[in-house]
């Protein structure tokens, strides 16, 4: 503990509840605002849990060069639960403040804008619904609104997109999210069952079903005090690995698609199907379902499977980037990518977009860097960045991520067959530490995953927290899509590919 | 008698060659991609489909929009009539038939447009702008061809026209029909909403043109507007054929070179939605005014054919 805060460089960390440092409201924003000055900062946690005193906020920041994380709280009293906001000093916590405020009610005095997150059943304001949300309007003759959803035209989630445009030109785009919410975070909470909490967890997003499993099993496992072994580490990167093989390339597909580029699709969907193929070759599921479990794995690596994977991931990478040399020199694919969806560096500090999304804006945001989790601690790797910003950045950087992914693939599986198996099973009936604070993190695909909980002093869980990258990059999109042709919202959204349901959770 | 007998034969296989078209395309798509994908009856099957169920109209719709699809399809049916085959006249054929034949399209065009906008959805209402916007762009282009077509065999009907009109009669008439057959094709492409200006494929609504106007059509309705855009084609297809026709030729062999030629037009359509991407909306203006530009040098052609230039 240094100065105020709890200062920690480990991912993921478990501390006493005590010993993080309870702050007057005052002096956590001064401490907050201080922090968060600076583009390496950023703020992974920011969350409350109500008891009998108020409601006590506790807030996680990351810091990518210091590799640590500092997390500080306070406690707000529900009367009279009017607070200054954080937002107009650090843009990036305004989200935060937002889903504090509908789940508690606390004003946050100076928010610029207090819309709600999502519209979940079990928020505090009952009477306000999806149904009377006044969207945001501008008065004018020349202009119109364009609303599209929450039920789309193809099978994708629901979510609902309002357009002011003048013409074929977006001036605004509103996003209206919630409608996947299924009460995820107190679900994982109420439940005992550790096994019916790992599930939940690798439902969160179907797309990044490793990804949260990984988060949540090494919670669990810090909170437990589990120990793992340097086999398993390797198994869990592979997976995460291989699940970002298969999305960067269904989206590349789904990016050719989207543009009436019928080679780029079928060739990218084709090669997906082999890499997701491989997965349920691993593990019984195309998406990596019951791979990762707390403390070890019903599916243990075997020579046969490991060498099956770096054979495809092979063929795959080098098919791959023949199609996408193709794909990202053809003048008519260019002409719809090139400058499209622009999203500036500044703007992606300033909303604080994370993974992919911060990448592409020349950010180097990468949790496998900054705060090393499962084997990445024994294994660099340095993220890629790209600065344009645009739809063919965002391609780019999917083309790039794909090929260090396997090479990350066949360097680890190298490791994993001179590493001693253990090849230990799961655990399910675990102790959790009491009246503990813990925090995981995971870069999935998309970007950085953030399982947070908090135990009574029994050893169950009184809160768990998940965050999606979705849940700040939704805004990027937002961003991305003004002074844009409107026909062109539909690549600049495939270009991000968020996740709903990992928002609504 | 047997005259008009043949004469039908020409605007039968327009018809029929119509409820092939759409399926060439897609096998055309499939091959290219190296897909199974469906077979050559399966847009019929699905139109059959379509057929035998009933229209749903919003109560938001009024008469518009339950006689814009019969009247679409009509207006193209009746344009059909006018095109010639294998140098024998059309079924109707008159003085100045070629203007007749493109404001057909255009009524029909018209009625799909309005239809689009008695729904009153913000979709079509984007879609029927797109589409009003990018048909005005394509008809210089299409005058143009017209126009040179009546310089350069002095008639106004499409029969007269083509009974002349010999596309080996020298250099000149050579190149000018070749770029005269890519304009079609170019024309043909704008007109029925295909990549690279619109994707007819797509499931996105912001970025349709013709597919987010029939986004209300149901069942019957929407069989007919199928029909409407397939028929379309081979109206363009018949065009073509009829450029390349030569005079004299008994009419196994024209009916065999009308289906080829038809066929081909098919596959060509289903080649360029292979390998391209569609144009990001604001460069379908620029795409249509180039097929316009190119338009230009065949009438340049044309005139120095004519020797208007020296006098």
């Amino acid at each position: 503990m240094t100065g105020n805060f709890t200062e920690i460089s480990e991912n993921p960390f478990v501390v006493k509840m005590d010993e993080v440092r309870e702050l007057s409201y005052d002096s956590f924003h001064d401490k907050i605002k201080e922090m968060l000055d600076g583009g390496s900062v950023h703020c992974v946690a920011y969350y409350g849990i109500e008891d009998s005193k108020g409601i006590r906020l506790i807030c996680s920041v990351a810091d990518d060069i210091r590799h640590n994380i500092c997390t500080l709280s306070t406690l707000v009293p529900k009367e009279p639960g009017i607070v200054k906001s954080l937002t107009t000093a650090c843009p990036p916590l305004h989200i935060y403040e937002r889903e504090i405020n509908e789940n508690f009610g606390i004003v946050f005095d100076d928010h610029p804008w207090l819309k709600p997150v999502r519209y979940p059943h079990d928020r505090k304001n009952k009477l306000a619904v999806m149904d009377n949300y006044p969207f945001y309007g501008i008065e004018s003759e020349e202009l119109h609104e364009v609303g599209v959803g929450p039920v789309h035209a193809g099978v994708i989630e629901p979510g609902h997109f309002r357009f002011i445009c003048n013409g074929e030109k977006v001036l605004h785009l509103e996003i209206q999210l919630g409608y996947q919410h299924r009460g995820v975070e107190k679900l994982l909470a109420e439940s005992s069952n550790s096994l019916k909490r790992a599930v939940i967890c690798e439902n969160i997003a179907g797309d990044s079903a490793v990804a949260h499993s990984i988060a949540h099993a090494q919670l669990i496992e810090s909170l437990g005090g589990i120990e793992t072994m340097p086999d398993l580490w390797i198994e869990r990167c592979i997976g995460l690995e291989l699940e970002r093989i298969a999305v960067h390339i269904g989206d590349t597909a789904a990016l050719c698609g989207d543009v009436a580029y019928q080679l780029g699709q079928v060739v990218c969907e084709a090669l997906r199907t082999e890499i997701i193929n491989t997965t349920q070759f691993w593990c019984g599921n195309r998406f990596g379902k019951g791979l990762v479990r707390p403390g070890g794995t019903n599916y243990s690596l075997s020579k046969e499977t490991a060498d099956k994977i770096i054979t495809v991931t092979d063929i795959v990478g080098k098919r791959f980037a023949e199609i996408t040399d193709r794909i990202y020199s053809l003048p008519s694919v260019l002409a719809r990518f090139e400058d499209i969806g622009q999203v500036t560096s500044e703007q992606a500090l300033t909303i604080g977009a994370v993974g992919m999304a911060a990448r592409t804006c020349g950010i180097s945001r990468d949790i496998r860097n900054s705060h090393p989790f499962q084997y990445y601690r024994q294994y660099d790797v340095s993220p890629v960045v790209l600065d344009s910003g645009d739809v063919l950045a965002r391609g780019m950087l999917r083309v790039r991520e794909v090929e260090q992914s396997v090479r990350i693939i066949r360097d680890l599986t190298d490791r994993w067959f001179k590493e001693k198996k253990y090849g230990r099973k799961p655990v399910y009936d675990y102790k959790l530490k009491p009246g503990s604070f813990s925090l995981s993190m995971v870069e999935g695909w998309r970007g950085e995953i953030c399982h947070s909980a908090v135990t009574d002093e029994n050893g169950s869980i009184v809160h768990y927290k998940v965050k999606d990258p979705s849940f700040h990059n939704w805004m990027a999109l937002a961003l991305a899509v003004r002074n844009q042709e409107i026909s062109d919202f539909p690549v600049c959204n495939k270009s991000f590919n968020l996740s709903y349901c990992g928002h609504d959770l | 008698m047997a005259e008009y007998y043949l004469i039908m034969i020409g605007f039968a296989l327009i018809i029929i060659t119509a409820l092939f078209f759409p399926g060439i395309i897609i096998r055309a798509k499939s091959i290219a991609s190296g897909r199974k994908g469906p077979g050559i009856l399966q847009p019929l099957r699905d139109l059959a489909v379509l057929l035998k169920k009933g229209s749903v109209f919003s109560s938001t719709t009024g008469v518009i929009f339950q006689i814009a699809s019969v009247i679409t399809l009509c207006s193209i049916i009746c344009a059909a009539l006018v095109i010639p085959f294998a140098n024998r006249g059309a079924l109707v054929s008159f003085e100045g038939d070629f203007v007749f034949f493109s404001y057909m399209l255009a009524l029909g065009k018209f009625f799909a447009i309005i239809s689009a906008l008695d729904t009153g959805s913000s979709f079509e209402g984007m879609g029927a702008n797109r589409e009003a916007f990018f048909s005005m762009l394509i008809e210089p282009a299409f005058f143009i061809i017209l126009a040179s077509f009546a310089m350069v065999t002095g008639f106004t009907s499409f029969s007269d026209i083509f009974s002349y009109f010999l596309v080996t009669g020298n250099h000149f008439i050579l190149i000018y029909s070749i770029i005269l057959i890519y304009l079609l094709i170019q024309v043909a492409l704008t007109e029925n909403s295909r990549v690279p200006v619109d994707d007819p494929k797509t499931h996105l609504e912001l970025t349709m043109i013709h597919e987010v106007m029939i986004l209300d059509n149901s069942g019957f309705d929407k069989a007919l507007i199928h029909l409407g855009t397939w028929l379309k084609f081979t109206v363009y297809g018949a065009l073509i054929y009829n450029i390349i026709a030569p005079v004299q030729m008994n009419y196994f062999v024209q009916a065999g070179l009308f289906l080829a030629v038809q066929a081909l037009f098919a596959v060509t359509v289903g080649l360029i939605e292979s390998f391209r991407a569609r144009n990001k909306m604001n460069r379908n203006p620029k795409f249509i005014l180039t097929v316009s530009a190119i338009a230009m040098i065949a009438f340049v052609i044309i005139l120095i054919y004519m020797n208007k230039f020296n006098q």
